[in-house]
């Protein structure tokens, strides 16, 4: 069952716009922080500095790698580019042809690295490494300071592994890694020597379990379009589902796997049902949030949402938007109540993942995956900012005990400030565009079905853009603005370098990740308008692909490969349906951004408006939010409780029926066991007792012979003498 | 004289030497008694290898086979090497039990 | 006749002098009376025409090995009373029953059974030359002559080994007394 390496150096002329060796290059973005993972784990403590230095170098490593090969993708510049080592017939071949059936024995695990791929390789890994370089400072004196820097580089092998995997099967195996090192993350403050917090290991354990549901939904998806397609790479099941289509049209079986699947996103990016587990997730380290929020875990299920919605049926496509849809206002409703600065981001990221499902939801993948990466920087830089603060002020995460940061930090204050600018969706920031992307994408949608149903993620994304818009800038306003509240807040420092290069390096990107304004220097190269992200991952054209016309060789990147069947008018006229939804949506957006921010001017800068004073005017509805609509207390009851009643159940069929069973069973046996008892003793326990007796009988009876004489002996030895003779002469015989 | 004479002398100094081995209380006489068996297993010897004459023919003549005489010259050198030993042992008993009565060396009985 | 009376004198020795050492009360008359009995038996080797071997009997049983005996005798305590007359002469009933009658039964069987049938004899020869000469024989009686050389020795060096005091030292004894 050794991996039998099929040629890992691929031909030049298939991998010409990256060189030869790319496969090897790509290999080496994961494998270096397993690398160091693996160093980390054995020998990092006897490092000097315990050993930081490591992961983080290789993550930078990591990340050069990454983006050099993003800064070549970009340079080639194609809708279509593809990078499938499996296709190409380099792969990883887990299985001999003759154990196995022919399915299974022809798996083979490769590197997908196509536009999308390679976006998100150097989104992660960027992040990734900024997020190691904050930690070196913001985990100083942590008692298991060379443990955090083990887990830490370990999480972002899973997640690079993951974005780099062409099949669904490894996919898996790295999301499950992930739920492994989301566990030990967030708990990690759980063992902490000084003081070891309980509430920490509870929120791992939230977090593991309540992904787990979601992770086995998605096994089970996964399962179901194994057993019908027998293949679980991304274009294999592409193609498989096209075809089926086009014969069959959409099956009751397909939305089942799809919903499925798409429930395993659910669980890793904390969609409604399931997303209890990441405000809790917050005990965690900062720079661990920052992780899980930006690069790692949630934008894993933004990132499957988009990998498998083209297998997903129309039905599944509306679970899909209606979910996203519901939890970006949701969310945002109980991050305008929260107090805990942490926690505000938290429900904010909830909510911008609900942005995100639900853009793809409404078809606009690559609105909504655009939309990750943006967020990720936008949202890291906000952790890791408010983690600057937090560090700044002792760990005082509370809201309301800080104020007056701003002369105190300025960079951190700066920075957040861009960064809040760009998750409301203002204008010229990064957030804008992708966010106009996805409202455009609902209004197009709207208008192109004409239902009601697809109507309403439009108008529920517009709501969350603005109390988005609110909240965010409420948190600026309590934390930065006004007069320290508490000692701490009086005391705060700007925090060190190794904290502030990375929230510059964010700040940066949350404003020009989206569109480098007018000199964007993509703008040469593509010669479009859209931001570059929307020109380089399109949109599957459905209809067409549903029709059976598309062998689906770009996957995501369908659009091109489409090229043939585009032509002209049609082109032509859809782009202008698009460009005139998005002009639209553009108003309302910025509207709706307006909106918030006026708002929170109004309560939380000028203090012309109470918040008290609303709040208790709401009465019922505030405290139905502020408790986060009590899901937490519902799931207690129904699900902890209904679990452990269950187990009460189980128990006792187990003490009176199973037990009963085992016990009369044992009876029986001990019953037979005495009956053997007996037997053994009376048989053959006797048998050897009268054996022995009988020999130490006779021994007594033949001992008298033995008189200690020796010349009695003389005699027998005489009588023996004779008895001798006496045969041979008597002939006796 | 005829072999039976030398027979029937050997089978009473046999007798004798026996009686004396089992009937008197003191090894000394143990060993005179075991002296006396030889020297009628001896006298057996000899007489029957005076009585059956062979020979055989050993470079270029013909000799007498003597096998008698010379297992009975075996047994006197075994019976003196025998004498020697067993009276080393009659002087250890006699340190160990301050006996030589063999009807009060019993020590291996029990 | 000479023959006749020649065997009648040696046998009666042997015979009559083993009867005196059997039931003698002294062990020293015993042991002198042993001297008899072999002196006899190499009288009737020599009637035999074992002349060597007879030489070999006076030398070694009578010279060596009964002067062995009288040193263990002067070794160890007297014992008058030990003779029981009881015991010798039921010894000499029973072994000397049976052993009569089986000499019976083998007179009846036996062909060679033959009281005075010396006279087809071939004369003896000269056999202390005949012996040395069977003993050097490598084909013949060599390696048992090695053999009891060995034996021999071994005999020797162990009877000096069993022989010498060791065995429990008496109260206020050391070992240097014992060895002395």
């Amino acid at each position: 069952m050794l991996p039998i390496l099929e040629g890992l150096l691929p031909g030049l002329e298939s991998v010409s716009p990256l060189g030869p060796s790319a496969y090897l290059w790509l290999l080496a973005v994961p494998l270096l922080p397993l690398a160091a993972w693996m160093l980390q784990v054995t020998i990092g403590r006897f490092l000097p500095r315990q050993g930081d230095w490591m992961p983080t170098g290789a993550m930078g490593l990591s990340a050069v790698i990454a983006i050099v090969h993003l800064i070549k993708v970009l340079a080639h510049w194609d809708a279509d580019f593809l990078l499938a080592s499996a296709q190409d017939g380099y792969g990883w071949r887990f299985f001999f042809t003759a154990e196995f059936p022919a399915a299974i024995a022809g798996f083979k695990a490769g590197i997908l690295y196509d536009n999308l791929s390679a976006i998100l390789l150097a989104m992660v890994a960027l992040v990734s490494f900024l997020v190691h370089l904050f930690s070196i400072g913001y985990m100083q004196g942590d008692s298991r300071y060379n443990i955090f820097f083990s887990n830490l580089p370990f999480f972002t092998f899973a997640m690079l592994a993951l974005v780099l995997s062409d099949n669904l099967l490894f996919f898996f195996v790295f999301w499950e890694l992930m739920g492994l090192c989301s566990y030990l993350l967030i708990g990690h403050l759980a063992q902490d020597e000084k003081e070891p917090r309980m509430s920490a290991a509870w929120a791992a354990l939230k977090a593991f379990m309540t992904t787990r549901v979601g992770d086995v939904c998605l096994f089970i998806g996964m399962a179901v379009f194994w057993v019908n397609f027998e293949t679980l790479s991304f274009h294999g099941l592409y193609t498989a589902t096209a075809d089926h289509v086009a014969a069959n049209g959409w099956e009751s079986w397909m939305t089942f796997g799809g919903v499925m699947m798409f429930l395993g996103a659910v669980g890793k990016s904390a969609q409604f049902p399931l997303h209890v587990w990441l405000p809790d997730a917050m005990e965690g380290p900062t720079p661990v949030s920052a992780m899980i929020h930006a690069a790692t875990m949630v934008a894993a299920g933004v990132y499957l949402t988009g990998r498998i919605y083209l297998l997903c049926s129309p039905e599944a496509r509306l679970v899909v938007a209606c979910v996203g849809a519901f939890t970006a206002i949701f969310a945002a409703t109980i991050g305008i109540t929260s107090f805990d600065i942490k926690k505000v981001l938290a429900y904010s990221t909830i909510s911008q993942l609900g942005y995100m499902i639900c853009a793809i939801g409404v078809g606009g993948v690559a609105a909504g995956l655009f939309h990750v990466i943006t967020h990720a920087m936008f949202k890291a830089c906000l952790f890791l900012g408010s983690g600057s603060v937090i560090h700044g002020c002792h760990h005082e995460q509370d809201m309301r005990e800080m104020g007056g940061l701003r002369k105190k930090m300025p960079i951190t204050y700066l920075t957040m400030l861009v960064s809040t600018l760009a998750i409301s969706g203002v204008p010229l920031f990064a957030g804008f565009y992708s966010k106009d992307a996805i409202i455009g994408k609902a209004l197009e949608r709207s208008q192109e079905s004409g239902e009601l149903i697809w109507a309403l993620p439009f108008w529920i994304l517009l709501g969350a853009a603005a109390i988005t818009a609110f909240y965010m800038f409420r948190l600026i306003f309590m934390t930065f603005h006004g007069t320290p509240r508490s000692k701490h807040a009086e005391h705060a420092h700007e925090s060190p370098w190794t904290m502030t290069v990375p929230l510059l390096v964010l700040g940066f990107f949350a404003v020009f990740s989206g569109k480098f304004w007018l000199a964007d220097p993509l703008h040469a190269v593509s010669g479009g308008n859209d931001p570059w992200f929307l020109q380089l991952v399109q949109d599957p054209d459905l209809e067409r692909w549903e029709s059976g016309h598309v062998t689906a060789a770009g996957g995501l990147g369908g659009h091109g490969a489409l090229a043939e069947h585009h032509e002209g008018e049609v082109a032509h006229h859809e782009h202008y349906v698009g460009a005139e939804a998005h002009h639209e949506a553009m108003i309302f957006s910025v509207l709706a951004a307006g909106t918030g921010i006026l708002l929170a001017f109004l309560f939380y800068f000028w203090k012309v408006l109470s918040a008290a004073r609303v709040a208790a005017s709401l009465g019922g509805i505030y405290r139905l939010v502020l408790n986060k609509y009590w899901i937490d207390e519902l799931y207690q009851v129904v699900v902890v409780r209904g679990t452990m009643k269950f187990s009460d159940a189980l128990f006792w069929i187990d003490r009176t029926l199973v037990d009963g069973l085992v016990h009369a069973v044992a009876g029986t046996m001990r019953r037979l066991a005495g009956l053997s008892a007996a037997t053994d003793r009376i048989v053959v326990d006797g048998a050897v007792n009268w054996l022995g007796e009988t020999t130490i009988a006779a021994g007594q009876a033949t001992r008298r012979i033995q008189t200690g004489r020796i010349q009695q002996y003389a005699y027998f030895t005489f009588a023996g003498a004779l008895a001798l003779a006496a045969v041979v002469l008597f002939d006796l015989i | 004289m005829g072999l039976t004479a030398y027979l029937v002398v050997a089978a009473i100094l046999f007798v004798i030497g026996l009686v004396m081995v089992a009937s008197r209380r003191n090894l000394i006489y143990v060993l005179m008694g075991l002296e006396l068996i030889l020297n009628a297993a001896n006298l057996n010897l000899v007489a029957f290898n005076r009585f059956n004459p062979t020979t055989k023919f050993v470079a270029g003549q013909d000799v007498p086979v003597l096998d008698g005489q010379i297992a009975a010259i075996f047994v006197i050198i075994l019976a003196a090497a025998e004498a020697a030993l067993a009276l080393a042992i009659v002087l250890n008993v006699y340190s160990l039990f301050e006996t030589i009565r063999p009807d009060d060396i019993d020590n291996l009985k029990d | 006749m000479g023959t006749v009376l020649a065997f009648a004198l040696f046998a009666g020795l042997a015979v009559v002098s083993a009867l005196v050492a059997l039931f003698h009360r002294s062990v020293i008359h015993s042991a002198f009376a042993l001297l008899g009995t072999l002196l006899g038996v190499a009288g009737l080797y020599v009637m035999l025409g074992a002349d060597f071997l007879a030489m070999t009997q006076v030398l070694i049983y009578a010279g060596g090995i009964l002067v062995l005996i009288l040193f263990g005798l002067m070794l160890t305590p007297g014992d008058p009373g030990e003779r029981r007359l009881s015991r010798i002469f039921g010894g000499v009933a029973i072994v000397g029953g049976f052993a009569a009658l089986f000499a019976l039964k083998l007179a009846g069987v036996a062909k060679w059974a033959g009281f005075g049938t010396a006279a087809e004899l071939e004369p003896p020869v000269d056999t202390a030359r005949e012996i040395g000469l069977e003993f050097l024989r490598r084909d013949s009686w060599l390696l048992p002559f090695e053999l009891a050389s060995i034996v021999l020795l071994a005999a020797l060096v162990g009877a000096v080994f069993i022989a010498r005091r060791r065995f429990p030292y008496k109260e206020g004894e050391s070992a240097e007394d014992g060895a002395a």
